[in-house]
């Protein structure tokens, strides 16, 4: 497998153009932020389209009722604040004014998880994948690379409903090529194999394509699958894998409680178990220190899912 | 001016009256007090106030919209948007019930007309209203919209922050009201956490404050003509309603009591006999 380092980006940056190159095409498309458009990278939207740019303040609550009220109209809103911010903050007002309302808005949320780094784990918000994806009608998208966030962004704005769209504060790794179309819903096989699926999303996909390198050197052929989309998920595609290699390993960049693993290990309890291991945090909060001291102390590095991958191999 | 009847709303109030003590009796369960002392507000604004189609459409493009974000007197919004023509009369009798698009607080989900917005979770209408006020600035529409509240619900931090907004960035076709009956769940609001001088504290948050007694209906229809006389001037409304929680029915004024519960057969005639079917009942 060569999968081409293209640059060295944060996927809000992602972000911050994907909803830059909306405010040009799509007229309706607008941005809401809660004191934070410098780290959300909007400044571009705010400046290029000032009548459509709220900033709100510190008052995320009041940013979510808000957003749910400019669908009323045929606005779609997208929202602006840190993961952590995005939803358990305001977990009450997604639910009731926007989820359960049935509204067409956008909540894009940064810096999740421990890559946020320094301020430790006040803001590592590692539970919102697991509050936003038991909220019925919610899709949950956690895209891996600048140019996946950049088309998450676009993609998303032709889609009717909520939608949560979570991204980090890192540089990251570029290795989606740009012109790689994005299908919500639409797992991306990254590379074919046979003996066990890697299942990532977020920041842990490079992880997993290293992972992936190095277990080619030691015979081991790795079927592995960006799920790009939580929910709804694409079990066409991981049943499909599944059947092939007989064993998964799940990485992701949250805690195992309410994770990616924790719906595809649903999926195949329910369809096809096989043996499973997970790379993920393991019930604990984080906190402060560089981004990648913290991935090697909880155990998302790249040399934890090959540890999985070995323990799961022996379980097959 | 506005013109109308106040005979005709006269009638149509005790309609509406039997209407919200008849469904709370029916399933045993919802909240007749605060709905009870909201029926002029609601008479005035869907029966003379507001620009609005009972053809409903969520988006309500160059119409009046109103929100009701203390949900839970979701009896007094289901019967006067079913006696406006949003959806049969007779669907009334589905109120609280399996499979009903009248759910004990009102929501979209059940694609009930007329509700814009799922309320009962306290707190959240104002933002939402302020939403929908930006965007019908956004597209040139020069319709209002409308909110109400509860005294009690004050009481969460969001209409705060909500409050702070729409007046820092001028939010001046809204018109919010207070249900200011002093009364909430656990007893007296002054008890349980007292809302100090609401008409000081709008004033402070930058808006433009107006008070009437909400159960005299040519009081409540003028307030709201003097509100909208004030929308377009860079500020916001905050109307400060005083209303008698249980208004119309003798037991349950005077007191929280009525709240949440619902009146047993011999308290349903008792009501029944202190407002004329004028309308017909559903």
């Amino acid at each position: 497998m060569k999968f081409e380092i293209l640059g060295n980006k944060d996927t809000r940056s992602g972000f911050g153009d994907g909803i830059t190159q909306l405010g040009k095409t799509n007229p309706n498309v607008v941005a809401l932020c809660a004191d934070l458009t410098g780290s959300l990278k909007m400044n571009d939207f705010k400046n290029q389209f000032p009548d459509r740019f709220f900033q709100v303040g510190i008052a995320e609550a009041n940013m979510m009722g808000i957003a749910a009220g400019m669908t009323i109209g045929g606005k779609i809103p997208f929202t602006g604040t840190f993961a952590n911010f995005s939803t358990s903050r305001v977990y009450d007002q997604v639910r009731q004014s926007i989820a359960y309302s049935g509204k067409n808005v956008k909540l894009c949320a940064s810096h999740a998880g421990l890559t946020l780094g320094e301020d430790g784990a006040t803001h590592q918000v590692l539970e919102d994948i697991g509050m936003m994806k038991m909220l019925p009608g919610m899709t949950v998208i956690n895209p891996c690379d600048y140019n996946q966030t950049k088309a998450a962004t676009i993609a998303i704005a032709d889609y009717n409903g909520p939608v949560y769209l979570r991204f980090g504060r890192p540089k990251v790794p570029i290795f989606i090529p740009e012109d790689t179309p994005f299908e919500i819903g639409k797992a991306l096989l990254l590379q074919e194999g046979t003996d066990v699926s890697i299942f990532a999303t977020g920041h842990l996909v490079w992880e997993a394509v290293e992972a992936a390198q190095a277990l080619a050197k030691e015979g081991l052929s790795v079927e592995l699958i960006n799920i790009h989309t939580i929910k709804p998920l694409d079990n066409e595609s991981i049943l499909r894998s599944v059947a092939k290699t007989k064993c998964v390993v799940t990485a992701e960049e949250h805690q195992v409680a309410g994770g990616m693993g924790e719906s595809i290990a649903q999926l195949l309890a329910k369809n096809h178990p096989v043996p499973m291991e997970f790379v993920a945090v393991n019930d604990k909060f984080g906190e402060s220190g560089k981004p990648a001291d913290l991935m090697k102390k909880y155990g998302l590095h790249s040399s934890d899912i090959i540890k999985a991958t070995h323990r799961v191999l022996k379980r097959k | 001016m506005k013109k109308y009847n106040l005979e005709s709303l006269e009638k149509f109030t005790s309609q509406v009256r039997r209407d919200i003590v008849r469904m709370v009796h029916a399933q045993n369960s919802g909240h007749p007090g605060g709905s009870l002392g909201c029926v002029e507000y609601f008479t005035a604004i869907y029966k003379v106030i507001m620009n609005h189609s009972s053809n409903f459409s969520m988006d309500g493009k160059n119409e009046d919209l109103f929100f009701l974000s203390n949900g839970h007197i979701s009896p007094v919004f289901y019967s006067v948007l079913a006696r406006t023509g949003y959806f049969p009369v007779k669907e009334l009798n589905t109120f609280r019930k399996i499979d009903s698009r009248l759910q004990g607080h009102p929501t979209t989900h059940e694609g009930l007309p007329g509700v814009r917005v799922a309320s009962g979770s306290l707190g959240q209408g104002l933002s939402v209203a302020i939403g929908a006020a930006t965007t019908k600035k956004l597209n040139k529409d020069t319709s209002l919209v409308y909110t109400l509240h509860g005294d009690g619900e004050l009481q969460e931090g969001q209409i705060w922050e909500a409050a702070l907004y729409a007046s820092a960035k001028k939010v001046d076709n809204l018109i919010s009201t207070i249900d200011f009956n002093g009364r909430q769940i656990d007893g007296d609001v002054d008890d349980v956490l007292s809302l100090g001088n609401l008409e000081e504290k709008w004033n402070a948050f930058g808006w433009k404050t107006l008070s009437c007694n909400g159960n005299n209906l040519q009081e409540m229809i003028a307030t709201l003509e003097t509100a909208i006389s004030l929308t377009g001037k860079k500020q916001p409304i905050m109307i400060i309603m005083k209303t008698e929680m249980g208004y119309g029915i003798d037991y349950m004024m005077g007191s929280h009591k009525w709240h949440g519960v619902a009146p047993n057969d011999d308290q349903l005639e008792i009501a029944l006999n202190q407002q004329v079917e004028s309308l017909g009942d559903y």
